[in-house]
């Protein structure tokens, strides 16, 4: 449904180029205006992890019409702390929160600069 | 007695002139009139009186005791001096000079005009020798020059550049104090202007040779502490200066001369630690710029100092512009380490420098999963493609490395990366070319690279079968690379894959691997390839009988489609062609006739193909003109007169009768037409007339053709074909006939009903009326056609009024693109027909015809008579009227005018758009909100690029546009909607404070066609939004 090109905080590639995202993992349900994405950071104990799940979400966010609810998750066994960040991303406030914070903004916004610039 | 009166006369005239002048002094120097300095100077050279009698007028200024008087009177000189320095000779010169040198010591409020006398004196080719030197010891001597304002300092740096340019052996007299005298000056220099000056002296000082003995250093300094610039113009700059000029006229100084290397390396090393990516930049396209003037004397001890810097900025990279800047930087030192010429006695630095490349990238190739191998590649291969030497030297490490690591490698990821690697190191660069007697590097692993080549083209991956074919097309193109086995084995490779690979993006490299391949091994292609693909063309269906599972059917299409392409491809040679044309018009015949039922699309591509080989020909080659001549052109004409006649006789519709078959042949013969040769051109022009105008068939393929009863232009579409003919011949062809056949053609395009007949007929008659010469026989012809088609059209009642139109506007523009006098009458008619109920739509769209590019007829490549720019021309008398034309038609009217003009707007250059934009910028606004959708698209298609850099007109009119482009993004018509949203993004990069006020209404309003029904609309919305929501955010 939408095309996702976000960049790797420590990595000159997408994350679709690095398998973090992939189709298979994406589920749209148009009709329960419902879309759920998981991703898989790139090894087990990747501290990028929670700030890779808030670009996704912010992402969708920005690209889906409001309609839709957002679940964004890591991939199920692929993290060691997994729980604890899927916590977070599914929490509104904290989200909202997170973006109120200006350097955390930054961050988010250069994963989602385009890289044509 | 007669003598005493002409003396007499002459001194009461020489006694009234010397009133004048101290007229005007006076004036000038107490009555402080600055326009008297340009009446003196103006009598000064009509001779009323001498520089001489200008000084002696002056004598009482010049020396008196209050310093302004004194100022007063040097300016006087001085400016009269700036009007007149070419009329001195050389003893006034002498004079003047020592005068202002001696002033030089005078009051400050003095000197500037001291300073601008002598900047004159500087000029003239008069300057007795020794005085330059003596000029500029007083200059250097007396005056502190950094204590003087911006304009002063400019006149001393012009005084010392014109001097340079006329006195430069004088100069180089003075030695290294003329460098000192200099380097004290520019010392401390803030302004730019002044400092592009100083640059340029400096740079002359470099190339001149001038000697700067102890202060080499010295120069160094004054001008490296600018370095790297930093400078931002200010707002609205009147003089115009950039950063890139000061840059660049810096860079010229810091690298013209050897001298300057072991001051200029330690500080590039320095500046390339800086966080500043401009500098980096800067400082690496400096280190490239020093390239061609160095030698390795200057370069071998900071070798490892730059390598390290240079290494860390590809390895550490932030941004791809320092690292292509980082990689030119080290082909350049390399390419300046392979150029110098080594002694007995010291080492080879390029092999010192490339042994450090080498230990420290080398390993890297060993790990394709790791994210180095990219950087190492780079790096290996920028300096490879410094040299012969340096490519010989790398390729020999790497090369067997990476063939052995491919056999090696199992995962297919690997041995993609691996093998786009290989990539880079088998297409020798232009000065990596081995010269001659010179070895290609690749010779010693020519075996073992193919056998990796042919293994890779049979994997199943897609990346390494395309990255193969594109190995395989860079080693075709060195000589003795493949052996002829070898070109053998690599055309059955690429026919298999022709044949059996479905996955475009392969098929299509391996097309392309074809192409560069065919003209250097054009037999291999013959004899192996091209039998091949005629087989499958015409086989392979009938040998699996009638029943014909539907995919299968639709793959077996595939493979023709391909071989159809393949076909076409490696036609670029003379043997080629005639080998593979053939075909291809075999499997027209063989449509036509039935036999194999190929589709309308499977024809049309088939002519598409035969297009591109007639475009691509080499048609230098006098054999292969003929052969279009003599074979192509005569049997697709045979094909489809056959196939019309058929037609007419009902016994089963032939798919090259097609409308759209027909549109598809056309080009074909046009392309073929316009390259023939004179001889050619004029039998191929008489052969087709008469066919059109008498049905003689003669020349035709003999096949079947009933005598043609009915007068061949009436019976058919082939009108089109006639016009590909006759319209793309050179315009030094003449056209047998031609007044009956503009007869015949102004008939048909007036009177017939189909569209396409009439207007093919239009075409071809406009077509020969563009490279008619000028003449009663043209006047004559267009006065009768003109007149017929304005009776029609003002016959409202008329059922042919559309075929009047249309034959309007293609003459029209026939003569526009010409500058024929007759245009403008013809282009106010359609003016006029504007505000026509029927026809007004159309004649709005008739202004893209009349001012875009027709594919067909009428172009440059048909030989059209076609003159630069009338396009602007056409808009330049036009617009006007059509802006006055829109204001006074009543409101259902107005949508014509905008059209037209939208038209005309978007077929304009660039650079005019943006400069009559702003004029015609309220009519835009209105046009986006009219309710005409093509009118709507086509403003939003020309206000796009504009809205990338818009003029400052439209950046004040933000809040007039921004909501109409808001309320056309849920438009009813989905490419209104995709411009909308593009220009909206394309609004995203103007400066923050700008867009912000706009910022959260936009977001609001960009979230509706999030969900709109149609996925590219969908695309362009999240594209927009995103870049809004970035939009004086931070982190962008």
């Amino acid at each position: 449904m939408c095309s996702i090109n976000i960049n790797d905080p420590e990595h000159p590639l997408s994350l679709e180029e690095l398998n973090v995202l992939e189709q298979v993992r994406v589920r749209v349900n148009d009709q329960e205006n419902a879309v759920s994405v998981e991703f898989t950071p790139t090894i087990p104990h990747c501290s990028m992890a929670t700030l890779i799940g808030l670009s996704i979400k912010v992402k969708l966010l920005r690209s889906l019409p409001d309609r839709f609810k957002i679940d964004v998750h890591i991939t199920p066994g692929t993290h060691a702390s997994e729980e604890a960040v899927n916590k977070q991303l599914a929490d509104k406030e904290r989200v909202a929160a997170a973006l109120e914070n200006a350097q955390l903004l930054e961050v988010v916004n250069q994963c989602l600069t385009s890289k044509t610039v | 007695m007669l003598t005493w009166v002409k003396v007499n006369a002459l001194s009461i005239r020489m006694a009234a002139d010397s009133t004048l002048l101290l007229g005007l002094v006076e004036e000038f120097v107490s009555g402080q009139q600055d326009t008297k300095a340009t009446e003196t100077a103006k009598g000064v050279k009509t001779g009323q009186f001498t520089v001489l009698q200008l000084i002696e007028a002056l004598g009482l200024s010049l020396t008196s005791s209050q310093h302004e008087t004194r100022a007063r009177g040097v300016k006087l000189l001085s400016q009269v001096l700036q009007e007149c320095y070419s009329c001195l000779n050389e003893r006034e010169v002498e004079v003047l000079v020592a005068f202002y040198e001696n002033r030089l010591k005078d009051h400050y409020v003095i000197i500037p005009h001291v300073l601008q006398g002598l900047k004159a004196l500087t000029k003239t080719s008069a300057l007795p020798p020794g005085s330059a030197v003596s000029m500029l010891k007083s200059v250097f001597q007396d005056t502190h020059v950094q204590s003087l304002m911006i304009q002063e300092r400019s006149c001393v740096y012009n005084i010392l550049i014109n001097l340079m340019e006329s006195r430069q052996q004088e100069l180089k007299g003075l030695g290294s104090d003329f460098v000192f005298g200099f380097v004290q000056s520019m010392d401390g220099e803030r302004d730019p202007r002044n400092l592009l000056l100083a640059f340029q002296i400096a740079q002359k000082i470099i190339v001149g040779g001038y000697e700067m003995g102890k202060f080499t250093e010295e120069l160094f300094e004054v001008t490296s502490c600018y370095f790297p610039i930093d400078f931002t113009p200010p707002p609205n700059d009147p003089h115009g200066i950039t950063q890139e000029d000061l840059i660049l006229s810096l860079r010229a100084v810091l690298t013209g001369t050897p001298l300057f290397a072991e001051f200029l390396m330690p500080l590039i090393i320095e500046k390339l630690d800086s966080d500043v990516q401009s500098a980096k930049v800067d400082s690496l396209q400096t280190l490239a710029a020093c390239g061609p003037v160095y030698g390795h004397k200057e370069l071998s001890q900071f070798l490892s100092g730059l390598w390290s810097s240079l290494r860390r900025e590809v390895f550490q990279t932030s941004s791809e512009r320092v690292e292509a800047a980082a990689l030119s930087a080290l082909t350049s030192l390399t390419a300046c380490l392979s150029r110098s010429i080594i002694t007995s006695d010291s080492d080879d630095a390029l092999h010192t420098l490339l042994q450090l490349v080498l230990t420290d990238c080398q390993h890297h190739l060993l790990e394709p999963d790791l994210k180095l191998v990219w950087p190492s590649a780079k790096i290996l291969q920028a300096v490879a493609g410094a040299s012969y030497r340096a490519h010989l030297r790398v390729g020999t490490a790497v090369m067997p490395l990476l063939l052995e690591q491919y056999i090696n490698r199992t995962q297919s990821t690997q041995r993609r990366t691996l093998l786009e690697v290989l990539q880079g190191f088998v297409q020798p660069s232009e000065a990596s070319r081995p010269a001659e007697g010179e070895e290609c590097v690749l010779l010693p692993f020519q075996s073992s690279l193919c056998s990796v080549v042919f293994s890779a083209l049979t994997e199943t991956g897609a990346g390494l079968q395309i990255t193969a074919t594109r190995i395989l097309s860079a080693l075709g193109q060195q000589t003795g690379v493949l052996t002829p086995h070898d070109v053998e084995l690599a055309v059955d490779h690429l026919t298999t894959l022709i044949l059996q690979e479905d996955d475009p993006q392969v098929s299509g490299a391996v097309v392309e691997c074809c192409g560069s391949l065919a003209p250097r091994h054009p037999a291999a292609f013959t004899s192996r390839m091209l039998p091949k693909l005629k087989e499958c063309i015409f086989t392979e269906r009938m040998v699996q009988g009638d029943s014909v599972a539907p995919a299968e059917l639709g793959s077996h299409n595939a493979v023709r489609q391909r071989c159809v392409t393949a076909l076409a491809r490696v036609a670029c040679e003379r043997s080629l062609v005639q080998e593979s044309s053939p075909v291809l018009l075999d499997v027209l015949t063989a449509a036509h006739t039935g036999r194999d039922s190929f589709s309308v699309d499977e024809v049309i591509s088939v002519c598409h193909s035969l297009q591109r080989i007639a475009e691509h020909a080499p048609h230098m080659e006098a054999e292969i003109g003929q052969f279009f001549h003599d074979v192509i052109i005569p049997r697709l004409l045979g094909l489809a007169v056959q196939a019309v006649v058929q037609d007419e006789g009902s016994c089963g519709r032939s798919p090259l009768a097609e409308e759209a078959v027909l549109s598809v042949v056309a080009p074909v013969i046009s392309s073929s037409c316009s390259r023939l040769n004179a001889d050619c051109a004029a039998s191929s022009a008489s052969r087709v007339v008469s066919l059109f105008l008498h049905g003689d068939v003669a020349f035709l393929p003999p096949t079947n053709i009933p005598l043609l009863k009915t007068p061949f232009l009436q019976v058919s579409q082939l009108v089109c074909l006639l016009t590909a003919c006759v319209c793309s011949l050179p315009q030094s062809v003449e056209i047998p006939e031609i007044d009956r056949l503009l007869e015949e053609l102004e008939e048909v395009s007036c009177t017939h009903t189909h569209s396409f007949t009439h207007t093919s007929a239009a075409k071809c008659y406009a077509g020969l009326i563009n490279k008619r010469p000028s003449g009663p026989a043209l006047d004559t012809a267009l006065e009768r056609s003109v007149k017929r088609a304005s009776a029609e059209l003002d016959n409202s009642a008329s059922c042919l009024r559309t075929q009047a139109l249309t034959l309007l506007l293609w003459v029209t523009k026939g003569l526009l693109l010409r500058y024929h006098p007759l245009s403008s009458a013809l282009t106010d008619k359609l003016f006029s027909l504007l505000s026509d109920r029927s026809l007004g739509p159309l004649v709005a769209d008739g202004f893209a015809l009349l001012m875009s590019d027709s594919p067909d007829v009428l172009n440059r490549g048909c030989h059209a008579d076609v003159r630069i720019m009338y396009r602007q021309l056409f808009f330049s008398e036009n617009s006007a009227k059509l802006v006055q034309g829109f204001n006074s038609a009543p409101p259902e009217e107005k949508a014509g005018y905008l059209k037209a003009l939208s038209h005309i707007m978007n077929n304009l250059p660039r650079q005019v758009q943006l400069t009559e934009l702003p004029a015609l910028l309220p009519l835009f606004l209105e046009a986006l909100s009219c309710p005409d959708g093509g009118v709507q698209l086509s403003t939003l298609s020309c206000l796009q690029p504009v809205l990338l850099d818009p003029p400052a007109p439209l950046t004040n009119q933000m809040e007039a546009l921004i909501p109409r482009l808001l309320t056309l993004t849920t438009s009813p018509a989905m490419k209104v909607r995709i411009a909308a949203l593009r220009c909206i993004h394309s609004l995203s990069r103007l400066p923050d404070h700008m867009m912000l006020p706009f910022r959260a209404r936009v977001l609001r309003a960009l979230a509706a066609p999030l969900d709109d029904k149609k996925r590219l609309v969908r695309k362009e919305a999240v594209q927009a939004r995103g870049e809004w929501f970035l939009l004086g955010s931070p982190g962008r």
